[in-house]
């Protein structure tokens, strides 16, 4: 019988999708798999290749047996093809097929729109690996190096899924699709990946931590979405992918947290209280908040972008076709059709900022991005608490949506952060108040030195509150290849 | 269900200062007992049934948290948290809500508590050990492994039959630590017609199996009168199925600390733990020198289980102690007259805060080796009752004994 739920290694492929009986697949598979164990072993450096690192991975998709955590180098990971357990008699969620059975085929007329969303998914995940490549040299301590490669492995699956079904649906376009994965590169001049935000290097800790907090948090919606798709190997990929997902938020989280504990004590220990003395904590060898403040504006206006148009034909055309819903769709009370709704989108009228009701269907992006912004702020306000905490006054505040975009109805105009419309040259004069400048950016690679003892953190960050897998304080998480 | 008792018992809660409120747990919980708002994630403890399906999605660790309480946190209090309380007193004695638990099955967890009771006191897993899975498996839902092989590890004329039973896992995840254990369903029914309670057995092979990466265990099973478990595994075919439950135990286990130095104290099929701790010594740190010590009691070398193999291990990874108790031309030796012999590398264990002193055999080594260390303790001005205490809180005194 066909074991749904446990990891099959009886192919070189871990995967409970039944591979071994799927020649086919198997087939294309196993020719794809070279050439993603070239772009790995390229990838990051050889030393932190040769290094064992305590990761977790996946022994079956149930809760009990998918994180199971030893040590194992990162080429010897067994990435496979893992897809939730199929809930019996699932239907489609939304859209003018609601309450038909899910998909178990793509549909004929679905089949570009299908392909096209799970390859713009697929093209992120191997973008943030390439953008996070030299990270591991400067990592704050051990714990954050293996929480790096473990973010890093998953996103290394995370394009096996996709590729997966690329192969199985798609044919041969699919097979070119999967092999145009690994033939772009981030940040390449020729072949660039699809979406600007994984073009640009994730050049420092901060920077990364800022990026697993807000960018990959667009993934998760996005994923969320697919979650709910009609066609179900796309929605029980993403079903898996999402508790995967879970740790890279708590990556972004917990670093930026750590990040603005050690200021604040740092601040507290020299008696510094004005967080806008900015050469004083500078001095201390930590961030001080309102650089912080600046990167927050920068990644999470970057990510807003990710979420496209704030009307959509293209959006309302996959949730009428039941290829992607909301962010907990079957958990939403209404017609899961939007065919008589409205939705409030930004927009821009007289000189001013108004929401204007628009048809739901075609707000899909809008509404997404709403659900983002409200996740993205329980964070900040975490974050504000540790600020609060340490009794310094000072509040971390997302910017108003039409700072600093390119994307959308803001795209042609210029904002502050608090929404006010600005000339050039008003804008000009303050850019380096709200995002980071170059001498910022120096500023914050000055600290990035590496720090590999066991149980010991760079300066500017403080140590973890709970260890990975409950570890003790000075557990070694990487052990480290010296070359 | 727990608010109605007035016995203390434990609370199911999430910590809201390590929370990043990803709600993994919550689509993971199949009673639907966790929810959240735009505040906290909460447990409602009228739904929880402690399956622990929450535990190993969080990416945080929040999840683990527990409260002995006589009153159950609401739902409300919950959600109005900014951090978690502090564990309230709860007067000694009153509180028989048990640890993490051996074992979610009370007929299990009982036998373990018997097997660990020689430790004086509540048995701890050693702070760097890996987290142990438990229950995977149970009598309703077992798993099935294929025999790989059955290898009698005795002499053939020694009168104990010793065997080394391989056990092919298949697809089927079975994530085992070396010091766990596994149940064996006999097959057939007893005297009243119910089928078999499942026998317990230490796995004898290290987590990675019994070669490296492939999902197979080891056990080591004697063979007794009458045993019908005992003979039933002895007998196994290569190619038998068996049904497998577990795994079970939580504490006593290996510590990832490199640096642990082991004492490591058995006679006869007590020593199947051990070999698991070896091998996977063996295997993660190989370059290791002077921090496992073994020793090893049995009547003969005849008789002794992995007398072979043990003897090529180098003395310099490992110090192997062998005492025999029926050798023609030699003075019986029992394994505390051994560690009396070398009282001076056990000082050096009972004094090393990262020393480990495992125990594992027949019930009746007890009393021997406790007298033997608490003489030893004394030599160095050390009181064997305290430190055994110290110890067996810190996770470093185990006991395992039938």
């Amino acid at each position: 019988m066909l074991d749904l739920i446990n990891v099959s290694y009886d192919t070189q492929i871990p995967n409970n999708v039944g591979l071994s009986s799927d020649k086919r697949v198997l087939k294309a598979l196993e020719k794809w798999h070279p050439g993603y164990i070239n772009w790995w072993n390229d990838l990051i450096p050889q030393n932190f290749q040769k290094s064992m690192v305590y990761l977790r991975t996946a022994v079956s998709v149930d809760p009990k047996g998918w994180a199971k955590f030893d040590y194992v180098k990162m080429p010897e990971y067994r990435w496979g093809v893992l897809l939730a357990p199929q809930v019996e008699d699932r239907r489609i969620p939304c859209g003018e097929h609601l309450g038909e059975p899910a998909w178990q085929e793509v549909p004929g007329e679905y089949r570009s729109l299908m392909r096209r969303l799970i390859v713009i998914q697929g093209d992120t995940e191997p973008a943030s690996v390439e953008q996070q490549r030299f990270l591991g040299l400067t990592a704050p301590s051990l714990y954050d190096m293996r929480n790096l490669f473990q973010v890093n492995v998953e996103e290394g699956r995370h394009l096996w899924a996709m590729v997966y079904l690329l192969h199985k649906y798609f044919g041969r376009d699919g097979r070119e699709e999967a092999d145009d994965l690994l033939r772009r590169q981030s940040g390449s001049e020729e072949a660039p990946r699809m979406l600007g935000a994984f073009n640009e290097e994730t050049p420092d800790w901060l920077s990364f931590f800022m990026f697993t907090y807000f960018t990959d948090r667009d993934g998760k919606m996005q994923l969320e979405s697919l979650a709910q798709s009609g066609f179900d190997p796309l929605s029980r990929t993403c079903r898996f992918m999402l508790t995967e997902e879970a740790h890279h938020m708590f990556v972004g989280e917990t670093g930026v947290g750590r990040t603005i504990q050690r200021t604040c004590e740092a601040m507290n220990e020299a008696g510094i209280t004005d967080p806008y003395d900015v050469d004083k904590i500078r001095d201390l060898g930590v961030i001080d908040l309102p650089t912080i403040q600046k990167k927050l504006n920068l990644h999470y206006t970057l990510s807003l972008d990710l979420f496209g148009q704030e009307v959509s034909t293209n959006a309302a055309n996959a949730f009428n076709a039941g290829i992607k819903g909301r962010y907990q769709e079957v958990k939403l009370g209404d017609d899961h059709k939007l065919t008589d709704d409205t939705y409030a989108v930004w927009d821009f009228e007289d000189g001013k900022l108004v929401r204007k009701e628009v048809p739901a269907l075609t707000a899909i992006n809008m509404r997404l991005r709403d659900d983002y912004t409200k996740d993205a702020a329980g964070g900040v306000g975490r974050w504000n608490k540790i600020i609060e905490k340490a009794g310094i006054e000072f509040e971390l505040k997302l910017p108003h949506e039409a700072f600093h975009r390119k994307i959308g109805v803001f795209a042609d105009k210029l904002f502050a952060p608090d929404g006010t419309l600005l000339s050039g040259a008003d804008y000009d004069a303050r850019f380096n108040d709200w995002l980071p400048s170059k001498a910022d950016g120096d500023f914050i690679q000055s600290l990035m030195k590496p720090c590999t003892e066991p149980g010991k953190y760079a300066g500017w960050i403080a140590p973890p509150k709970v260890g990975i897998d409950n570890k003790p304080g000075d557990f070694e998480y990487v052990k480290l290849h010296m070359a | 269900m727990g608010h109605l008792m007035t016995k203390p018992f434990r609370q199911h809660l999430i910590d809201p200062e390590i929370c990043i409120r990803c709600y993994t747990c919550e689509m993971t919980c199949p009673e639907q007992a966790i929810e959240h708002d735009d505040n906290n994630v909460v447990v409602d403890v009228e739904k929880c049934k402690f399956c622990k399906d929450c535990i190993p999605v969080c990416p945080t660790g929040a999840i683990d948290e527990w409260r002995v309480v006589t009153e159950a946190y609401t739902l409300e209090q919950q959600y109005s948290w900014t951090e978690l309380p502090e564990q309230e007193d709860i007067p000694e004695g009153e509180d028989d809500s048990g640890a993490d638990g051996e074992a979610h099955d009370d007929a299990i967890a009982a036998l373990l508590a018997e097997a660990h009771k020689g430790a004086g006191g509540k048995a701890k897993a050693p702070a760097t050990a890996s987290k142990a899975t438990i229950n995977l498996y149970n009598q309703g839902k077992p798993a099935e492994a294929r025999v790989q092989g059955n290898y009698r590890l005795t002499d053939p004329g020694s009168d104990a039959d010793v065997r080394h039973i391989i056990l092919d896992l298949g697809g089927q995840p079975f994530p085992v630590l070396e010091g766990q254990s596994v149940g064996i369903i006999p097959p057939g029914t007893d005297a009243d017609g119910n089928p078999h309670l499942p026998r317990l057995y230490s796995v004898s092979s290290p987590r990675d199996g019994e070669r490296p990466n492939f999902n197979n265990l080891s056990l080591t099973v004697k063979r007794e009168p009458h045993g019908i478990c005992s003979n039933y595994v002895c007998d196994l075919q290569k190619g038998d199925t068996v049904k497998l439950t577990g795994p079970f135990g939580s504490t006593f286990l290996l510590p990832s600390d490199s640096e642990a130095h082991l004492l490591m104290i058995c006679t006869g099929t007590g020593s199947a733990p051990f070999r698991g701790f070896t091998m996977r010594r063996q295997r993660e740190t190989p370059s290791l020198n002077e921090s496992l010590t073994l020793v090893f009691g049995a009547r003969r070398p005849g008789d002794l289980p992995y007398f072979g193999p043990l003897k090529k291990v180098p003395e310099s990874f490992m110090k192997k102690l062998f005492a025999f108790s029926r050798q023609s031309d030699a003075p019986k030796q029992y394994v505390q007259d051994k560690l009396r012999e070398e009282a001076e590398r056990v000082q050096e264990i009972l004094k090393n805060p990262k020393g480990h002193i495992y125990i594992c055999g027949l019930k009746a080594m007890e009393h021997g080796v406790e007298e033997a260390l608490s003489d030893i303790a004394r030599g160095v001005g050390l009181n064997w009752s305290d430190l055994r205490d110290t110890m067996r809180s810190d996770g470093r005194y185990h006991v395992e004994t039938y």
